[in-house]
């Protein structure tokens, strides 16, 4: 802040400054705080209710959260979306995340020609909507298209072929797959903008030693990117514990086969809205949206507090 | 080394990977201009004259409210952007700004929102819009939509606003300007640059929502295209004409503004990230 600020702001009246902020702060405060905090202060609050058959509501301490953990039609799927849900993002860690740096560390390399084609085309499937590519794979590994089966053949490996979406093995690995086709372009940008960002001065004398470009890039400039590498894990993170659409788009709400690509998305929305096999609930499903978001913020504070700050200390 | 992981080979590896990227896509557009029997007899071929077919858009165009659903993304992206855009950069300047009580604790309100998907308080937001009488409203879609995009926007711009010198706003105080001008029409205009870094963030994720639009929006009236395409390939599963075309419907005219504007958004994109 300036001193003429200073002299703007107190040389007004008391009510002058404040219609001031108000005016500049209030739109934004306002809609933010109606439609995203107090929703979600209020979902949790309502986790901690039940109704009756009359529908009138009783406060329940923790006994949502003790039925969810512990009763036995509701333990079971909880933590089988949980542990989905987190192989999901253990696929997205060892797959998405090293492609993208991989790939980012080859755009960054100097004098590479058609940099922004390479740039243009490995991110166009993450500008679509994730319904519109679960349909178009869903199509492309259907055995009534037969275009994969085809494609593999074509490579002399058609015995390898399965309708793995179908498969309660591998359907929700191939859906992680998918969605890691889908999003690489996150970490790829992400990663990128970070290695241009990185001084001329030490990649240049890291070459006047003698380096290989392989070898700056592992040992000077991936080091460098470690914050950059931290952010893209939570990112990753909370964007897995909260996915919905791709499921939902292949498999529908019931996360077939025998809720195989089950997550906490689509339990969350079985939950409250109901299902052919049971009622929706309003307060279990709010139970279910307050354990993702503890988990949430698990992982964020995780970040926070032990990685980032480690990771600062070691790099810059 | 540089020799032998040399120019050819890295060229390979990133024409391999762009045509992992690509490669779906063009099978889905490429076939839903094909006749039925073309589509199964050769998915790997381009169209020809012998297999070219439209019939697939013309069940698509003409069964179903694609021009609504259009509308309806079209106003609802674009009315969430401006007032990201607007009400984000207001925030963000009054943060950047001014000093006051309790603007570290605001800033840091306001950027819950960056790391806790919204999704999570669904519940609470149909109650509120059921209340509110707004549901199956582009308007209810808008609200949320600007709540969701605003943290973000504000972090961005806040960034940007940091950066801009000191002594244009200093010299326009000099001169008697109202605060509330200065903004308008010393700010703002300086701030386009970054337009394109909060639209990656902001518009994209709007534009490809299925979860707001199928709980707020759920009418015929008020489906956004990827909501109306997704009920539509519902109806229609066994008709791959159709199907291939819908799908191609979705894609194509987000292609085609991708195209168009890859530059500046990934240069967005990049800005953006780079602090």
């Amino acid at each position: 802040m300036t001193e003429l600020t200073q002299y703007a702001l107190s040389s007004k009246s008391g009510f002058g400054r404040l219609a001031l902020l108000v005016f500049f702060l209030g739109p934004a405060v306002v809609i933010y705080a109606a439609f995203s905090v107090y929703p979600l202060i209020a979902t949790m609050a309502l986790a901690s209710f039940t109704t009756d058959q009359a529908g009138a509501y009783h406060f329940a301490g923790i006994d949502n959260f003790i039925l969810l953990l512990t009763d036995k039609d509701w333990r079971g799927p909880f933590w089988n979306a949980l542990g989905n849900n987190a192989l999901f993002f253990i696929i997205h860690m060892l797959v998405q995340n090293p492609i993208g740096i991989a790939i980012a560390g080859l755009l960054s390399l100097p004098a590479l020609k058609f940099r922004a084609t390479y740039r243009t085309l490995i991110f166009m499937p993450t500008m679509l909507s994730v319904v519109i590519i679960g349909f178009a794979w869903n199509l492309i590994l259907s055995p009534l298209w037969g275009v994969s089966e085809g494609f593999l053949k074509f490579l002399g490996l058609g015995s390898l072929f399965k309708p793995w979406l179908g498969l309660e093995g591998s359907a929700l690995i191939t859906i992680g797959l998918i969605s890691v086709w889908q999003f690489v372009g996150i970490p790829l940008m992400l990663i990128y903008a970070a290695l241009l960002n990185i001084p001329e001065e030490l990649v240049d004398a890291a070459r006047i030693d003698g380096l290989s470009h392989f070898r700056i890039f592992f040992h000077v400039k991936l080091p460098l990117i470690m914050p950059t590498i931290g952010l893209v894990s939570i990112l990753t993170f909370v964007g897995n514990f909260n996915a919905f659409d791709l499921v939902y788009a292949i498999k529908g709400a019931l996360a077939g086969p025998n809720f195989s690509t089950d997550l906490l998305g689509t339990f969350f929305y079985r939950t409250f809205f109901g299902n052919q096999l049971q009622l929706g609930s309003p307060t279990m499903g709010a139970t279910v949206a307050t354990a993702m978001f503890l988990i949430i913020l698990m992982g964020v504070c995780i970040y926070l507090f032990l990685i980032q700050r480690r990771l600062e200390r070691h790099s810059f | 080394m540089t020799r032998r992981f040399g120019p050819f080979a890295v060229h390979t590896i990133l024409i391999a990977y762009s045509m992992i990227a690509i490669m779906p896509i063009l099978l889905v557009v490429m076939n839903s201009f094909k006749a039925r029997k073309a589509i199964f007899g050769a998915p790997l071929a381009f169209p020809s004259s012998e297999t070219f077919s439209l019939i697939g858009y013309s069940k698509v165009l003409g069964n179903s409210n694609v021009g609504m659903f259009f509308f309806n993304s079209v106003s609802v992206t674009l009315i969430s952007m401006a007032a990201v855009l607007l009400f984000g950069a207001m925030a963000a300047w009054a943060l950047a700004e001014y000093r006051f009580k309790g603007s570290t604790l605001l800033a840091l309100f306001l950027s819950i929102g960056i790391m806790v998907p919204i999704r999570l308080g669904s519940i609470s937001i149909l109650h509120t819009m059921v209340s509110l009488d707004l549901i199956n409203t582009r308007l209810a879609l808008i609200l949320v939509y600007t709540a969701q995009g605003l943290p973000m926007a504000i972090f961005i711009l806040s960034e940007f606003i940091s950066q801009i010198p000191k002594d244009l706003r200093d010299a326009a105080r000099c001169d008697g300007v109202p605060e509330i001008a200065i903004f308008f029409q010393v700010i703002a205009p300086l701030l386009r640059p970054a337009i394109a870094t909060v639209a990656v963030f902001t518009v994209v994720p709007i534009w490809n929502d299925l979860w707001f639009p199928l709980l707020l929006a759920p009418g015929k009236e008020t489906q956004t295209i990827t909501l109306g395409i997704q009920q539509f390939i519902g109806q229609y599963v066994t008709d791959w004409n159709s199907v291939l075309a819908a799908l191609s419907v979705a894609i194509l005219p987000v292609i085609a503004i991708y195209l168009v504007f890859s530059r500046q958004l990934i240069g967005g994109l990049t800005a953006g990230a780079v602090k």
